[in-house]
């Protein structure tokens, strides 16, 4: 069975009650994090932007932002592989329900905002990234498909590649159907080990084995109830607790095993 | 510059689109100019303009097993997928490989919103989508991708690309990567994408819609027409299929500068088509044809033709056959892809439909009429909203030997 290696350099996180991987961190060690309440800053987006700009670009660009910034890395060198298992269901809605009564009053800033790859699209524009960008997904399984590959850019180009994955709240009768009660984006920069500035080393197998539930502190468990995207936590607790091996599913009946190796 | 890389087979293929269901259908539209393009006939409220439908979807409903994923995209799917042998080739890599060895990557742009659409018309007194439509797994993006993993059995990794009109190129690059770094033997790559009001609407609310079938390179092009296909290719190492055709290389490329409008002088698009002959040590004097993106939107039409008179020389022969097919969007990429591997395999250069008087920008590459010729290298270019562009590189197998 091959085995993917990739080097962890930069992580970022962002949900309502976590700013960045240091409200991860408090949570997981019982000192309660204040809750945020704000939009993400996505302060990488010019101002101008960042005040049209969706949720879902917002929330992409902020956990991108913060991955990129404790890389180290120019961002455009970064590959990018942006993940989403909705895109921006604000958007959805607007348009369905803008479709069923006035579908000639459509806005166009709206349509061209609705595709999957609108984030990734702002954040290369933002950054001036001329490398190859992907907007992916994979159901419950965007997480783990996102990460293979991302690791598979990463491997087969010898390259970093900055991985995105997030989801914005569902709204309007979409929401009842999809239910996600809250937004949460994860960010990771990879690239070729052996890594100087690495976090951690991640060697990823393929395998039938199913991923267990997780045994989380609150309010970790309401967060991936919540929000597909939350699945990132898979990987980012063990990672944060430096334990040596996480599982997450990448496709319905194939699980991703990550084995993590430390710096001394 | 990457470095090159293995050629893989294309060891099947297939189309469903305007032009007719299978590889044979397309082969003698493609041969004629027969053109598919009709006046708008499906948008929910009315909307002047013309369309490239696929015949018969509105016939063939899912079968039993499969009626949770009923709707107008996977239903597309499931006729695709029925065409040319195409689910007993995919049968026949599993039983060779495993399932769980067998990658399924698809691009779409809409998946199955249409029926989203569709439920928001017909809202329940309590505001709700109707109890018919209440299915979550066809309300997502991956809808299509996770329909066709159930109904070909496949178990390997499974993902769904949506970069809007690139997503069913970049499929194979994906692919590609997963075989070559031993994760996978195979991948069923592809994409579909159906008519629905969103993207009618959308483009319709850009401006980007011609009122008329759609005349890409003309001077006097007036925009997209817009269309739905289904297409599917099964890749495997190059051993396992001696006489396939052959994906040489592809290259992924971004913008980085409109959501909506490609770079003045085509930069990302440029990058993608070095890193594909890259991938495929192929210069551009060996390219024999290349299936331009090609829209017929003024802009996108003016960057490609100077992209083409800067980078080959006249004996490479350039053309859209979005005049015959309208632009079906996140399946442009494999359906451009199936239509370059017909023209390799029949040694026909399809002829650029659709345009009256040339653009002045169009240099003494592009194949006005149908063309017989040897065909050995053929490419096709792929680029979508948020600048983001992909090209492919095919070749006869023993172009490769």
């Amino acid at each position: 069975m091959s085995t993917l290696h990739v080097a962890i350099e930069g992580i970022g996180l962002w949900a309502p009650q976590a700013t960045g991987l240091d409200d991860l961190r408090r949570w997981l060690a019982g000192s309660a994090a204040p809750s945020s309440g704000a939009r993400p800053p996505a302060a990488v987006l010019p101002a101008n932007e960042r005040r049209r700009a969706p949720e879902s670009v917002l929330l992409a660009t902020e956990v991108a932002g913060q991955a990129l910034a404790m890389s180290g890395r120019d961002a455009a060198e970064l590959a990018c592989v942006f993940t989403s298992s909705h895109g921006d269901q604000g958007i959805t809605d607007y348009l369905c329900a803008t479709l069923a009564s006035t579908p000639a009053e459509l806005s166009p800033t709206k349509f061209h905002n609705s595709v999957h790859n609108a984030p990734v699209g702002y954040w290369t524009i933002a950054t001036g990234c001329h490398a190859a960008s992907n907007a992916v997904c994979a159901h419950r399984q965007s997480f783990g498909a996102g990460l293979l590959e991302a690791a598979s850019l990463v491997a087969a180009e010898r390259r970093p590649v900055l991985l995105v994955c997030s989801d914005v709240a569902s709204s309007g009768p979409l929401g009842e159907v999809t239910g996600y009660t809250l937004a949460f984006g994860a960010a990771l920069v990879l690239a070729p080990p052996p890594g100087s500035q690495a976090l951690a080393t991640l060697g990823l197998t393929l395998t039938p084995d199913p991923s267990t539930p997780p045994l989380w502190p609150e309010p970790l468990p309401d967060w991936l109830a919540g929000n597909p995207a939350a699945e990132a936590l898979r990987l980012l607790v063990p990672l944060v607790r430096r334990e040596p091996v996480a599982m997450a599913a990448a496709a319905a009946e194939l699980g991703l095993r990550m084995d993590l190796e430390y710096p001394a | 510059m990457p470095d090159r890389i293995a050629p893989l087979a294309v060891s099947a293929y297939t189309a469903a689109s305007a032009l007719g269901h299978g590889l044979t259908a397309h082969a003698r539209a493609l041969a004629l100019g027969a053109g598919g393009l009709r006046p708008n006939d499906i948008s929910s409220a009315p909307l002047p303009c013309w369309i490239g439908r696929v015949e018969g979807v509105e016939d063939m409903p899912l079968p039993a097993h499969l009626v949770g994923w009923e709707c107008r995209n996977n239903r597309l799917a499931w006729l695709g997928l029925r065409q040319d042998d195409f689910v007993q080739r995919v049968g026949s890599a599993c039983e060779r490989y495993g399932a769980h060895r067998v990658a399924l990557i698809l691009g779409t742009s809409t998946s199955s919103i249409g029926a989203t659409e569709e439920g928001y018309r017909r809202l329940d007194a309590d505001g709700r989508l109707p109890a018919d439509l209440r299915r979550p797994d066809i309300h997502a993006p991956h809808s299509l991708v996770a329909f066709v993993a159930d109904a070909l059995g496949l178990r390997g990794p499974c993902l769904t690309v949506s970069t809007a009109c690139s997503s069913s190129a970049k499929v194979f690059a994906s692919a590609e990567r997963l075989i070559r770094l031993g994760l996978v033997d195979a991948a069923v790559v592809g994409g579909v994408d159906t008519l629905c009001d969103s993207v009618l609407f959308g483009f319709n609310a850009l401006e980007l819609v011609s009122p008329e079938p759609c005349r890409p390179f003309d001077a006097a092009r007036r925009g997209i027409s817009i269309g739905e296909a289904a297409g599917f290719a099964l890749l495997e190492r190059a051993d396992a299929a001696p006489t396939a055709p052959r994906l040489l290389g592809y290259g992924e490329a971004t913008d980085a500068h409109h959501m909506s409008t490609p770079h003045p002088e085509g930069l990302g698009a440029e990058l993608a088509l070095r890193d594909a002959l890259a991938r495929a040590g192929l210069a551009a004097g060996q390219v024999d044809y290349i299936n331009l993106h090609g829209t017929a939107s003024l802009k996108n039409d003016e960057v490609e033709a100077a992209l083409v008179g800067r980078t080959f020389a006249p004996r490479t022969r350039a053309s859209s056959t979005k005049g015959l097919t309208g632009h079906t969007l996140g399946a442009a990429g494999i359906l451009e892809a199936v239509i370059a591997l017909l023209a390799l395999r029949d040694g026909v250069v399809p002829g650029n439909f659709g345009t009256r008087t040339p653009d002045p920008a169009c240099g003494p590459s592009f194949a006005w009429l149908t063309e017989q010729r040897e065909l050995r290298v053929v490419m096709s270019n792929s680029f979508g909203f948020g600048g983001n562009n992909a090209c492919l590189v095919f070749a006869r197998s023993e172009a490769t030997a």
